[in-house]
């Protein structure tokens, strides 16, 4: 077991962690925060998606033992003194989920590509997003609401 | 997309209301079932065979269960005793249709690569999948076939060797005299076409979690299921848990797709776990086991005759289908190609139809419904069959249909069912229009003149299918278990909020908004006073779930018919309450007026409630179920247009634009069937271009994992185009008809007739799906030899 701190949602933590223990397995099944999810075991479908230090990772495929001393944010902190986050409401208002299982991993991806790119493409968007797989939506309403707060 | 309406209350129906349902999903409140945590716990590991076919000559479990966190290890005879009868299925389409025994745990024989052979209880989801690793199986390898043709042969291996053969049944339907027409006929073509095996991918993995009161012999089953109505039923089959003891619960569920439309041994497993150790039980799968352990869709070979006049018009169909089961027979796999039994003339008027449809078994996961369901497969066959009599005549796609589109509604068609309506010019109008086919056809022959090795194809797919299942006495007749009936309760509480209980059950579909619709349309109520309740079935006791698009056309039925008996009850208290006489008393939306004054539905729920007042031989309270039995199958039906570059050069497919032009009857929510229409098309496109699932000769899944399995992301596809054209089902008050699999149904033929299209003049016209670069330029390279 190894001692590990993490914040996450601005909120510091300290665990002793198993060394094989995943970093969503933490957030999941240690802290609650079920609304990061998992959809697959290849690294492929980025429903696990959280952002660490502000950048997107798959957080199966960190060990909670590599995200020591580092920022964890999660769909649950994304809102802000009870204000949803703009992307939270243009999927809302573009109908950019149906199941929603792929949603807090699609929303997290979004916010990493548009602090990394303000304004992109449709096209630019779709790359973006290659690695996050929503089997509902046919992405176009998710793309539109990405476009939607780029603009 | 435009903005959403303002919704006026009591005219929500066809409003573009934002989803009910987004909120929790947004902000990671959903109650998935894999979130499901309590004291005393345990986990399942699943201990698979890594063998498509072998005997299994010993399992030990004490390895296992030396563990110092299991609790429990089983092997198939361990645990044996548990159930009471098979995995159910419920279809078998014939008589002598040949139905295995299917226990949660295989005893003897594993017969496909992932069948369970023996189970664990341990107190970690690590420990569960370390312990299964620690059990020792002994496997005998016996010779496996996958490919379904191949199956059939002399000789070939058998699944289940008490058969004599690997034919699970041959179901068959003839209308009109069809060796005649075929004589007669001065043209024929006959096609050959392959369906690629699926696999769903439902993002959101399979789970299942117990709880158990061992004194009381109570369960509770939470499931990633669409269909916990039917699970109840049948598990209670399966392990002797009497259906009144037994409590099945679909919470949130990411998506299905037809992949959770099914009993699972897992969810069987879990019962019978929880039963033997009184702990409560939680098993998720990772994706990888998915591959192997949920059922997989397609996977047949589709003969399809044509004979026609040499003016195009087509006489007869004939249609011979070789149909993967896999090893076992699921919830409803035999029938799954059926459901396409009538579809494979299409939109067409025909004089003979003959159809036959051979299921065989294979050591492969079990097939079973995935979108669309047979009719995918049947609008494939006769949709690019139409386009190969159109080359063979040299006629223009656009002009053999219109020859030959169903025009006079309703429709008894040849194969046996009656269309409900329908205008099949409508929306190829629509669809060419907005297309610009012939400017796509001059740009296509301007890039032929030039040589550019770009080639431009178009492709048409021109569509009708039949969902919203369905009338019970079909369903009965044609041999399947169930009904087809929905229930909906509304139920007016006495301060001004109304509860409405639906047995359908949905998993992305967005009911909560669409029913809120329905219910404030027709009883007044503002859209936020409608709490819609489903998918538990202490809560909702009447279901028959979500599958075969049939939600609105069959559940949304029943609730606009149970509105309006509640509009009917509350018309008798209104008008005791203004002391006038019923025939005086009209109800509009929410509001009783009578001659002088009027009283609101929300006024009467309350008096009904305390009852204080009410009219001789009418019950307190204002509450009323609706079961519906449609009388009719739902035929949505539409146009689809395709424009794909081909590079001759790479193989390259690129999917330039698509319109879809869908008639789906009456539309309640725009932004829901938009939605629905986007998501089938997705996938439809995808079994055209990218997906497919392959076993190698010796059983194993070479495409075992999302890696290898190309499940498309929003860089493979273009922005789709929709329009829609709108003819109401007579069938029902609101004209709906189903949605949900037009898209899956409708894309596929589409695509690879706009393929076809591009590179029939380089001699390609064989081609199947799906059409990646490799086997678009092997097919090139064999074509310029």
């Amino acid at each position: 077991m190894r001692t590990v701190s993490l914040t996450v949602n601005d909120v510091p933590h300290e665990f002793e962690l198993d060394p094989r223990e995943l970093l969503v397995y933490v957030l999941r099944e240690r802290l609650g925060l079920t609304g990061t999810v998992v959809g697959c075991d290849t690294s492929s479908c980025g429903a696990c998606t959280v952002l660490l230090d502000g950048e997107s990772v798959k957080s199966c495929t960190v060990l909670g033992v590599q995200a020591d001393g580092h920022e964890i944010t999660t769909i649950e902190g994304l809102a802000e003194s009870g204000a949803l986050h703009p992307l939270q409401e243009s999927f809302h208002e573009h109908h950019a989920l149906q199941c929603g299982y792929c949603t807090s991993g699609m929303v997290l991806a979004a916010v990493s590509l548009l602090a990394e790119n303000p304004s992109p493409s449709e096209d630019e968007i779709r790359h973006a997003l290659e690695g996050n797989i929503c089997r509902c939506t046919g992405y176009q309403n998710i793309v539109d609401a990405i476009g939607a707060v780029a603009q | 997309m435009s903005a959403p309406t303002e919704v006026e209350v009591g005219r929500a129906i066809g409003a573009r209301v934002e989803r009910k349902e987004d909120q929790k999903l947004l902000q990671g409140q959903a109650e998935w079932v894999d979130n499901m945590h309590v004291p005393g716990m345990v986990y399942l590991g699943i201990v698979r065979s890594p063998y498509a076919h072998a005997r299994i000559t010993k399992v030990d479990v004490t390895p296992a269960l030396a563990h110092a966190d299991v609790v429990g290890a089983w092997s198939g005879a361990d645990i044996a005793d548990e159930w009471q009868g098979s995995l159910p299925c419920a279809w078998l389409p014939t008589e002598d249709t040949n139905a295995p025994e299917h226990k949660p745990v295989a005893v003897d024989k594993a017969r496909y690569a992932g069948d369970a052979v023996a189970v664990i209880a341990a107190t970690s989801r690590g420990a569960a999948e370390d312990a299964a690793e620690l059990v020792e199986v002994e496997y005998e390898p016996l010779p496996v076939v996958v490919d379904p043709e191949a199956a059939l042969a002399d000789g070939a291996p058998l699944v289940h060797e008490e058969f004599g053969t690997n034919r699970c049944y041959t179901w068959t339907l003839e209308e009109g005299e069809i060796d005649r027409l075929f004589a007669e006929a001065d043209v024929t073509v006959s096609e050959r076409y392959r369906q690629n095996r699926l696999i769903p991918n439902a993002i959101e993995p399979r789970a299942v979690f117990v709880t158990a009161i061992p004194a009381n012999g109570e369960f509770t089953l939470w499931s990633t299921t669409q269909v916990p109505h039917i699970a109840r039923v049948t598990l209670s089959g399966v392990t002797g848990i009497p259906e009144a003891k037994l409590r099945v619960i679909a919470p949130d569920v990411g998506g299905g797709f037809g992949s959770k439309l099914n009993v699972y041994a897992e969810e069987a497993l879990a019962l019978a776990v929880a039963r033997m150790l009184g702990r409560p039980v939680k098993w998720t799968e990772t994706r990888s086991e998915g591959y192997l352990s949920t059922i997989h869709g397609r996977d047949q070979v589709q003969e399809i005759e044509l004979a026609a006049t040499s003016e195009g018009k087509i006489l007869a169909v004939r249609t011979k289908l070789t149909a993967s089961m896999g090893a076992y027979l699921q919830l409803v796999t035999p029938g799954i190609p059926l459901l396409g039994a009538w579809l494979y003339a299409g939109c067409y008027d025909v004089q003979g139809y003959s159809f036959e449809c051979t299921g065989v078994f294979t050591n492969t996961v079990p097939t079973d419904a995935y979108r669309g369901a047979g009719r995918p497969e049947a609008t494939y066959a006769i949709e690019r069959a139409v386009d190969a009599l159109a080359r063979k005549l040299g006629m223009d796609p656009v002009e053999i249909r219109r020859l030959n589109f169903i025009r006079e509604f309703p429709a008894a068609i040849k194969a046996g069912l009656t269309i409900d309506s329908g205008d099949y010019d409508a929306s190829l109008d629509v669809a060419l229009e907005q297309a610009g086919y012939e400017s796509v056809r001059a740009e296509q022959r301007a890039r032929r003149t030039a040589g550019d090795p770009k080639r431009l194809g178009i492709g048409l797919s021109t569509y009708v299918e039949m969902c919203g299942l369905a009338p019970s006495n079909i369903l009965g007749a044609i041999r399947y278990s169930g009904g087809g009936w929905e229930a909906a309760t509304i139920r007016c509480l006495p301060t001004g909020t109304v509860q409405v209980l639906t047995g359908s059950t949905p998993h992305g579909q967005g009911h909560e908004t669409s029913w809120s619709q329905i219910v404030s349309d027709r009883l007044g109520y503002e859209i936020d006073e409608v709490e819609v309740l489903h998918g538990d079935t202490a809560v909702v006791p009447l279901g028959m779930d979500t599958y075969g698009s049939r939600s609105l056309a069959v559940g949304g039925v029943a609730l606009y018919y149970a509105a309006d008996r509640i509009a009917e009850k509350g018309k008798k208290i209104a008008a005791h309450l203004m002391e006038v006489d019923e025939a005086q008393v009209d109800h509009v939306r929410g509001t009783f007026h009578g001659p002088e004054t009027s009283i609101t539905l929300k006024e009467v729920a309350f008096a009904a409630w305390t009852a204080h007042n009410l009219p001789d031989g009418v019950q307190p309270g204002l509450e009323e179920t609706y079961v519906y039995d449609p009388p009719n199958f739902s035929w949505p039906a539409g146009a689809h247009v395709a424009i794909v570059e081909v590079d001759t050069e790479t193989g390259a497919v690129e999917l330039l634009r698509y319109i879809a032009v869908d008639d789906v009857g009456t539309i309640v929510n725009p932004i829901i069937v938009e939605g629905q229409i986007h998501g089938g098309l997705a996938q439809g496109v995808a079994q055209a271009l990218y997906e497919e699932a392959i076993y190698d000769e010796d059983g194993n899944l070479l495409t075992g994992n999302m890696v290898s399995y190309l499940v498309p992301s929003a860089a493979e596809f273009p922005r789709w185009e929709l329009h829609h054209t709108e003819t109401p089902s007579p069938t029902n008050p609101m004209g709906v008809k189903g949605v949900g699999e037009t898209g899956a149904i409708a894309s596929p033929p589409a695509v690879m007739n706009a393929i076809v299209d591009a590179l029939a003049e380089d001699g390609i016209t064989d081609l199947d799906m799906p059409a990646t670069p490799e086997r678009v330029w092997r097919a090139l390279e064999e074509a310029r030899r």
